[in-house]
């Protein structure tokens, strides 16, 4: 691990100054001198590994601001701040109420030791596990731009098959992201340019030739909060995540889905998937599709194909396309059967 | 009782607590890179990226630039040293400090020594090393491989079995199927990483390393410094996760050694999770053929078994299931081979039932599978296979108890109730498959010596240089003492896990419970006779007793007739304040020699497929039920029984954890566990406990052991089979069995995976 120098700023304009002072526009935050730090489940786990080097890291645990830990329910939605706990909003009796597909993105995740650590924007912030992309000597150009990928025709079985580049196949591993795209979340973030306000449908780059780009943050900006519109029929919503094992694992393919049914029929759907993408991924091709439609085996199946048309399969994750299919089927179905 | 306590049933002992367990639990239990804790300087490896090739350029400013950096240990420094050998007690032979010709992955090009951990760390990751590369060899399939035969390779694999005349049988045979199974590439990944700290003091060496063989360590380590082994001490208390893993020492130990000799201070080198996967040893990649024919009946004429098994360039690592598969079932006849593949890989080496978990999966899903074709239950068909003797030499079993095993796992699990056709039984949306398979393991017992002291107070002190892998040795060695002496385990201390005790054979094999307490029973039946002399002596408390039956129990010797006399008392006739008896017990059939290579850390093996009046083998068998979701195809396993005959059980708390772990590293190599290697660059991918899965808690759900009774005097003095891998042999092969009776789809390679039942 490379030396950094550690601080702990109490408010926000303190740790934006202080970012401003280290970093430069351009800079990445994943490769800014200076980076935040929430939780530090993946960011730690990567300054071990080599992966990240900041030089100096913030940590946020510090800032001042109660509102950073609060979870707020209005009639406008839900806000969360940004260090609340995956734990503590997983375990939020309105959440799992009004969202379930959130509380349900967030219990399955991790392991519950990482849940009571990690925070919500850093969560939304992680980057890929991808095992050439983990381990410094193979080829991988997220961690060093133009050195190529060693994934790509490498053991690619957790890879993207939505979403990828010739430059980037790495997989987007979150399940929180998945219900904030699908319910239209919107981030509050500070930067040194001013506060504003970004669609989480804006937040996450595809890899296309510049994978080491990963978000639309600037490296100075932090993420303040969360937002989740009011959405009445959000409560038939689920987070379905299918795995090798039980517990503690990524998704190799999951589905948030939220459904506004008329008896049967869908009015609107709202669909995003994990596991099978390069980032979070709202399959609108899919809603659409339901859209005015009975929901059944049959036009979920359609759903299903038109959510994975574009899919690129390589050698190892093919598989990925027709459980990722199977898995959306079986998410509506058992959104549309939830007693609410 | 509770479940994790079972009552005993007849020769069976009682469910004692651990009795480290307080210390363990307690943070009190010091584990080798605990300590020492002064003055210690940090190694940290670096290691090569490339599998073959050479090293052409080592590029070290950078990192001696760091500030804190002591030394750097690297070519040339090590000449003065000899290589690694392998064997029993060296899992290579590559010295790879030696020569800069790289093997594999992951091999050992640097060890940076610094003042702290994180400057060490810093310092060998900005070692970097040119390569001349050469194209590698990943593995089966690979250009460039070279297969060898298997047999007389190792001592441990002198020859490929076989019995009568399987080219003929099986022509002639009715029913007959040929397939090939597959098992991948694992590691050990024990929760304590491997680690070594060594320090001088003098011209005597301390080796602090988790060791499942101090002292084949300290011979071989000696060795390679060019020392007497009496100048060296390996000491390795508490071990946190071996499985083969900690057996044959590892080439870093003597680098280890040379540093702390270079800097006149203890070195300690925590090496980290990834590295692990190429320093150290693991379970090689197998591929297998089975054939077998059988008539209409079921009865089976002809077994055929080929193993293949990838090993590395330098060392013929042998695997070798095929002694324990050809004498599983009354075959008729068989044949065997077994050849070796080696490629540009790191030597593989012995991971928990080494030879028996992959060759017993192949054997146990082909007789699944041969149940199937047959229209036979499985547990009908191995029944009617049940043999009288063993088909290779036609020896007969000292004990086997598969049947009854057989017969209480069916009746735990509720086998009668399962629908024996594929994919009937369901629970809404998931299917539900049940299988079962054959658990067995050869019984081995090796030379061991013990000190057992006991002192007027009545206290006792049991002293050999075997080793806590979690198994619980300490404490079934506490109670054979306890139960000899007649005095409380309260009252026992046992020492473990250094060289300088008395040797006792590698942990390997499950041959220390019964090497152990054989070994500590010959100690306390001596003290019982010296005590008892004194006793009966002119003189003696208990003068004019001829009766030789007595027992000894609270402290005082009980002669059969009523008459006691306090130990105490005894050893005050015998003016002394202790006995101490030092013992050295070989088992049956031991050569003369047995016992000098014993102290030279290359103890012979007794037993199993080794003597000849019988063969000796622990047996199993093991129920599973899965589920597996008629959509997305995830496969759980909700439900697991085994039942298991070993022998005499010393402690039934600590043999059914040793199952049930078995049974869970089971499911895991089932389901879960696959170390996957890059072919193009034959380098390992899923290096850490992210990728390289293992179940966690909320993969098992009902797990039932169940201890069966069973007497055996002649596998040794203690009576016990060991079972610390009988566990998880077969356990693939019944989750196998049950994926196909839920779907109708046979997985013969595992593991068996979500994309292996989507289509």
């Amino acid at each position: 691990m490379r030396p950094f120098i550690y601080e702990q700023p109490t408010d926000i304009s303190a740790a934006v100054a202080i970012a401003s002072r280290f970093t430069t526009k351009d800079d990445q935050p994943t490769r800014a001198n200076a980076q935040f730090i929430g939780g530090g489940t993946n960011l730690a786990d990567y300054m071990k590994l080599g992966v990240a080097e900041p030089g100096r890291l913030l940590d946020l645990n510090r800032l001042e601001d109660p509102g950073l830990r609060q979870i707020r329910v209005t009639d406008d939605g839900i806000r969360f701040g940004a260090l609340v706990r995956m734990g503590e909003a997983s375990d939020h009796a309105e959440v799992k109420r009004r969202y379930p597909v959130i509380a349900d993105s967030l219990r399955l995740a991790a392991s519950g030791q990482i849940r009571n650590m990690a925070s919500l924007a850093g969560n939304i912030l992680q980057r890929t596990r991808c095992e050439y992309f983990r381990e410094t000597s193979w080829h991988c150009n997220k961690r060093v731009p133009g050195s190529g990928c060693a994934a790509m025709e490498g053991f690619n079985r957790q890879h993207a098959v939505l979403g990828g580049s010739d430059a980037c196949i790495a997989t987007y591993h979150g399940d929180f992201a998945q219900a904030l795209i699908a319910l239209d979340a919107v981030l509050h973030a500070e930067g040194s340019r001013g506060a504003r306000k970004i669609p989480f449908a804006k937040l996450h780059r595809q890899p296309g030739d510049t994978p080491h780009i990963e978000t639309d943050l600037a490296a100075d900006e932090i993420v303040s909060a969360i937002e989740v519109p009011a959405i009445e029929w959000a409560r038939r919503s689920l987070y379905l995540k299918i795995r090798d094992r039980e517990s503690y694992a990524f998704a190799l393919a999951s589905a948030a889905v939220a459904l506004d049914l008329d008896g049967d029929n869908v009015r609107e759907a709202r669909i995003a998937l994990g596991g099978v993408a390069t980032v979070p991924w709202r399959a609108r091709a899919a809603e659409e599709a339901l859209q005015g439609k009975k929901l059944d085996e049959t036009s979920a199946g359609v759903a299903a194909d038109a959510a994975f048309a574009e899919a690129q399969p390589r050698q190892h994750n093919a598989f990925k396309i027709e459980l990722g299919k199977r898995t959306l089927v079986r998410a509506l179905l058992e959104a549309r059967d939830m007693e609410v | 009782m509770d479940t994790a306590a079972p009552r005993p049933k007849e020769n069976q002992g009682a469910p004692l607590p651990r009795i480290d367990a307080r210390l363990k639990v307690t943070g009190q239990a010091h584990y080798p890179a605990d300590l020492p804790t002064a003055n210690i300087a940090y190694g940290a490896l670096a290691t090569s990226s490339i599998a073959r090739g050479k090293v052409t350029k080592l590029h070290l400013d950078d990192a001696r630039a760091v500030p804190g950096l002591l030394d750097i240990v690297t070519y040339g420094d090590m000449d003065k040293v000899d290589k690694p050998k392998f064997g029993n007690s060296g899992a290579t032979s590559i010295g790879p400090l030696h020569d800069r010709t790289i093997f594999h992955d992951g091999q050992i090009i640097a060890l940076a020594v610094a003042e702290t951990f994180e400057a060490a760390e810093e310092a060998a990751q900005l070692i970097r090393a040119e390569y001349e590369d050469d194209k590698p060899t990943a593995s089966f399939d690979s250009p460039g491989t070279k297969t060898v035969p298997a047999a007389g390779k190792s001592p441990l694999f002198k020859e490929d079995v076989k019995a009568g005349d399987f080219d003929a049988a099986y022509a002639a045979a009715a029913v007959k199927i040929d397939q090939r199974y597959s098992t991948p590439t694992q590691h050990h990944n024990p929760i304590e990483l491997f680690s070594t700290t060594a320090f001088w003091e003098g011209d005597q060496l301390v080796v602090h390393e988790a060791s499942q063989n101090v002292t084949g360590w300290k011979v071989e380590l000696a060795r390679q410094l060019k020392i007497d082994p009496g100048k060296v001490r390996i000491v390795s208390p508490f071990i946190g996760g071996a499985f083969g893993s900690k057996g044959p020492m590892t080439p870093r130990t003597a680098i280890v050694a040379v540093a702390a000799k270079r800097l006149g201070r203890p070195v300690r080198c925590v090496t980290s999770r990834m590295q692990a996967f190429g320093i150290q040893t693991y379970r090689a990649e197998t591929r297998h053929r089975i054939r077998i024919g059988a008539g209409k009946d079921g009865r089976i004429t002809a077994f055929a078994h080929e193993g293949w098994e990838v090993t590395s360039r330098p060392d013929l690592y042998v695997v070798g299931g095929t002694s324990a598969t050809g004498r599983m079932y009354d075959y008729g006849s068989v044949l065997t081979h077994v050849s070796l593949v080696q490629a540009d890989r790191n030597t593989p080496g012995y991971m928990r039932s080494p030879p028996e978990t992959p060759y017993v999966y192949a054997l146990e899903n082909a007789m699944d599978e041969m149940a199937v074709t047959l229209g036979m239950d499985p547990v009908e068909f191995r029944r009617i296979n049940e043999p009288k003797t063993e088909p290779i030499g036609k020896k007969p079993f000292s004990s086997r108890s598969l049947i009854q095993c057989y017969d209480q796992a069916a009746e735990a699990f509720g086998w009668a109730k399962r629908d024996s056709k594929v994919g009937a039984m369901h629970d809404g949306d998931w299917l539900i498959g049940m299988g079962c398979a054959t658990a067995i393991y050869p019984t081995a017992v090796a030379p061991c010596a013990a000190r057992v002291r006991l002192t007027a107070d009545g206290e006792v002190r049991v002293q050999c240089g075997s080793h806590e892998i979690g198994t619980g040795v300490r404490t079934v060695a506490a109670q054979m003492a306890s139960e000899r002496l007649g005095v409380g385990i309260d009252k026992i201390s046992v020492e473990m896990g250094d060289s300088s005790l008395p040797p006792a054979p590698v942990s390997g094999g499950s041959i220390s419970t019964a090497s152990v307490c054989s070994a500590v029973l010959k100690a306390c039946d001596a003290i019982r006779t010296k005590l008892y002399a004194a006793a009966t002596a002119e003189g003696g408390p208990l003068a004019g007793s001829h009766n030789e039956e007595f027992d000894l129990a609270d402290g005082k010797i009980v002669a059969k007739g009523g008459a006691s006399a306090k130990v105490e008392d005894v050893l005050k006739t015998m003016q002394v304040g202790a006995i101490e008896e030092y013992v050295e017990f070989a088992p049956k059939g031991a050569t003369p020699e047995a016992l000098n290579k014993l102290y030279a850390g290359t103890p012979e093996f007794h037993g199993a497929d080794q003597d000849e009046d019988s063969v000796k083998y622990a047996f199993g068998a093991e129920f599973v039920e899965v589920r597996i979701n008629r959509y997305t195809r995830e496969i759980r396993v909700p439900r697991i029984v085994g039942a298991f005959a070993a022998g005499r059980i010393m402690n039934t708390r600590t043999a059914r954890s040793q199952l049930m772990g078995g049974m869970i590293w089971g499911i895991g190599q089932a389901l879960h566990e696959a170390t996957e290697v890059d072919r193009r660059y034959a380098r390992y991918v899923n290096r850490d406990l992210q990728d390289y899965l293992v179940p966690v808690n909320a993969d098992i759900k009902d797990l039932q052991v169940i201890l069966v009774p069973e007497v055996d005097h002649a596998v040794n003095p203690a009576g016990v089979k060991g079972l610390g891998e009988l566990g998880n042999v077969g356990t693939a092969a019944a989750v196998a069995s049950a994926v196909y009776h839920a779907t109708g789809k046979r997985i013969r390679d595992l593991p068996i995976r979500i994309e292996h039942l989507l289509s």
